[in-house]
Order: C-alpha cells, then structure tokens, then sequence
C-alpha cells in the first residue's frame, strides 16, 4: 500500500508538472495570438494550423541558436542564474489543492500544513535569480533592471501578504464545516482531516460552506490581484524589462537555452500566480454546484473538479494576459508610490476592519 | 490509508524535479554547443550591450540610496506579515487583551510607517 501510495504521488508530480509546461507553452502562443487581435494583427499563423505548432518551432529556434556567453560577464553566477528564475516559480504549485481526490489520492502535490507561509517564502526567492542575473551580466541595462526588480518585488509582497491575512482571519471558522446533510459534512470531514489552520484546503472547503471569498474580501482581492502583477513583472508593472529604457532589462545579456528559461520561468510564475489566487478567491476546486461543491466520491467527479479547477484558472490567466495589451506602463516612482503609500497603507486599513468587524459582529 | 507519509518527502522530489529541469536543458545546450555549433568570437560580440556606442565605465555604477531605505522598511514589514497570519488564525478564539495586544503591535508598526512617511523616504525621487 504505502509503495503504491509513492508511486502514484510521483505520477502526480509527473502530471502536475507536464500540464503546467503545457500550459506554459501555450500561455505564450495565447499571449502572441490575444496581442495580435488587440493590435489588429494576425499574429502566429505560419507554422501548423492557427500557428499552434509555433511553441515547438520556438522551442527547437531556442535549442539551436548559439549559446553565446559574453566576455564580461561573471560565468559560475551567469550560467546558474536562470536556473534559479526557473525553480521557484514551479516550486510554489506542490501546495495547490487542484482537485479534490482521485480514488484515495488527494489532489495536491504535498499537503503542508503551513500552507501560505510556504507559498510566500518560495516566492520571494524568485528575485534572487533575477538579481543575480542582473549582477553577472556586468552590463548597465541588466544591472539596473535587477536593482528596480528587487525593489519591486519586496514592495509588493508585503502588500501580497498582508492582504491575505483578512482571508485567514474570515475563513478559520471555529464552528467547523456545517451540517447541510446528505454526507456533506462527513465527506469534508474525511477531506479535511489532519490538516491544521494555514492549509489550503481548508480555505476552500470554507470557500465551498459559505461563499468565494472575492465576495468577503473584495479589497483583499483587488490588493492581491495588483500585487501579483507585480510580483510577476508582468505589465502594468513590468518595469525590470521595460523594452524602451532598458531594452529588455536584466535578461538582455542571454541568448538561447537561457534566455528561454528566463522566459518559461515568467510564464510558469504567471500559471501558478493563477492558480493560487484562484485557491484562495474563486473558491478552488468548487463549484456551488451539488456533487461539485464537495470532495469527489467517484473518479469522474473528480476529474471534473480538475477541468473546474483548471478552468477557472485560464480565465484568471486570460485576464493577466489581456491586461497587459490594455495597459500602459507605470513610471518607478508611480509604481513605488503605489505599493507603500497605497497598498501597504490599504492593506493594513483592510486587516484591522476585517479583525474589528469580526469582533463586533453578533454571535462571536 | 498511509497518509502518515512526510508531504515534506513531495516538495523535496518536486524540487529535484524543477533543479533537473532547469538545469537539464542548460546542460544540453552547452553540450551542443560544444560538439556542433561553429565558435565564432569576436571583440565586437563580447562586447557589453548597449546603444551600440562603446560602453564608458563599468557597468556596476552607484545606484540610489533610497533602495537600501526600502530594503529595511521591507525587512520590516515582512516580518510583521508573518506574525499577523498566526494572529489571524488563531484570532477567533483570542481573549480581548491578546487582541488589544495585537492592535497596539500593528499600530506601532503602523507608526513607523507614517513616520517613514513624514520624513519622505517613501517618496521616490
């Protein structure tokens, strides 16, 4: 039992982490083809039909292109700093409940009790690649890129992690799943079981009892929802690339194989960025539907929680996608104004209304 | 159902599995590098990439001391979010003076951020 238990935990990780590069590669031909109709473009249309083999003749373009190391660079730092881009942005999926079950296999690659902590440590390792690769480059564009990228991104997680406070705050409901009969609180019962407070299960199974939480924690949602942007330099935010001063900023340097891992670990970032606001606003794996709305009893159940899970993601990805083509770039100082005199502030506000209003409200 | 199984064990595999991935098509591409791609250097190649005059000084110039300001205020700042979520968490079942307590340690903070404020160093300049 316990060897089939691993062995069907390492088919998981096998899976999780193949639909997450599928997903990134055709993030990035989405991308290509959403700009195009926004611009009034075509867009990738020569290479299979609708351009959709484009992802494998980029692939194939990114192998065989010279692997070019420059003169000046810092080598040992150069050659691993891509790697170090890459391995955070898919190490924060392992906490994503993706699915309810699948037989007696929980849908989460590891179910860690400190749940959000986890996420917020591995991301804001992510800018350590990045201002590594702007150190090694020895070049001014790169150097500058990764300065405003660090300063960028410990902005911003501060306001990430402070807006999830009021989450935890609303949704550790000591009363426990209710008793809507039918099984439902059993089945959550069994899901739930072992788990303890910052899990992310648990937020979804309050998700399923009451409502998403985007309804409780609308401003938590709008401070998340910005501050990933940031955290994944992504447009309106996308200051450390920003082609035109910096002519694509820390990355500039690389060519080929690494150029594209920067480029992979953008994108997969972006995926999980997805899925974990997802997790934690849009009610994960559920649907306020019956049967959907709880851990799935059968295999198929189970298997439309993922497409559920999935679904809602894409469209969360769509959204970042599209707002980049909408958007126009914010000026440094703009953006650092943002996310103190704003967010940080905002966030605080949201964090002591959400603590008071919960004390006050009758029946605590 | 052995679900007693280290979930620790998944992240550690997970993370085997992002290193060898990173670092797998790095390896390859050197690999062909070295066995078929022509070596073509040249001084105009390694040269630094700029605006295609010729680079003056080196590239790690001074940057401003507002970064370093901020580096701190952060340091600070994240540490107060990880001591809020375990308040938040057990905030339900909080006594009124733990959360009086919680209150006048988030206002402090909340001090230091305005006093950051005043003195304009969260004005980016």
């Amino acid at each position: 039992m316990t060897s089939q238990f691993i062995l069907f935990s390492l088919l998981k990780v096998l899976c999780v982490f193949s639909v997450l590069m599928f997903i990134v590669g055709n993030a990035v031909w989405v991308e290509r083809k959403v700009s195009a109709f926004i611009q009034d473009r075509r867009g990738p249309n020569r290479v299979g039909p609708f351009g959709l083999f484009q992802l494998i003749a980029d692939a194939i373009k990114g192998f065989l292109k010279e692997d070019f190391t420059p003169g000046h660079v810092r080598k040992a730092y150069y050659w691993l700093a891509p790697a170090i881009v890459m391995v955070p942005s898919l190490l924060t999926v392992a906490i994503i409940p993706f699915g309810s079950l699948l037989g007696s296999q929980k849908m989460v690659i590891a179910d860690l009790n400190v749940g959000i902590l986890y996420t917020f440590g591995i991301v804001s390792l992510a800018v350590y690649g990045i201002v590594l690769a702007g150190y090694a480059a020895r070049s001014k564009y790169p150097f500058l890129g990764s300065i405003r990228s660090s300063a960028q991104m410990i902005s911003y997680e501060i306001a990430m992690g402070m807006s999830v406070v009021p989450l935890f705050l609303i949704a550790c409901d000591p009363k426990g799943i209710r008793d809507l009969g039918n099984g439902w609180r059993e089945a959550w019962q069994t899901f739930l079981a072992g788990t303890s407070s910052l899990n992310l299960s648990r937020l979804v199974a309050w998700q399923a009892d009451h409502c998403w939480l985007i309804i409780y924690a609308p401003l938590s949602f709008g401070i998340f929802l910005a501050a990933m942007f940031a955290e994944t330099n992504r447009l309106p935010f996308d200051l450390p690339e920003s082609e035109q001063e910096l002519a694509g900023g820390y990355n500039v340097e690389y060519s080929s194989m690494k150029f594209m891992l920067f480029f992979m670990g953008e994108y997969a970032s972006m995926t999980v960025s997805a899925a974990l606001l997802t997790t934690l606003f849009l009610g994960g794996w559920t649907l306020p539907i019956p049967g959907l709305d709880r851990p799935a009893s059968t295999i198929p159940l189970g298997l439309l929680q993922i497409a559920v899970f999935l679904a809602k993601m894409l469209i969360v990805e769509f959204i970042i996608i599209w707002v980049r083509w909408m958007w126009p770039r914010f000026r440094y100082d703009q953006l650092m104004a943002l996310g103190w005199r704003r967010f940080i502030p905002l966030a605080l506000a949201n964090i002591l209304i959400t603590a008071v209003a919960l004390w006050i409200k009758p029946g605590h | 159902m052995p679900v007693n199984t280290d979930p620790y064990l998944f992240v550690f595999l997970l993370l085997l599995g992002a290193v060898a991935f990173a670092l797998g098509p790095l390896a390859l591409a050197w690999v062909w590098s070295r066995c078929f791609s022509p070596r073509k250097p040249g001084a105009d190649k390694n040269a630094i990439y700029e605006c295609g005059l010729k680079s003056k000084g080196d590239a790690w110039v001074q940057f401003k001391a507002e970064y370093y300001l901020y580096a701190i205020i952060f340091l600070i700042f994240d540490v107060e979010a990880i001591f809020l979520l375990p308040f938040a968490v057990a905030f339900t079942g909080l006594p009124v003076g733990a959360f009086v307590a919680m209150v006048i340690f988030v206002l402090l903070l909340v001090e230091g951020l305005v006093w950051a404020w005043q003195k304009g160093v969260l004005t980016w300049k």
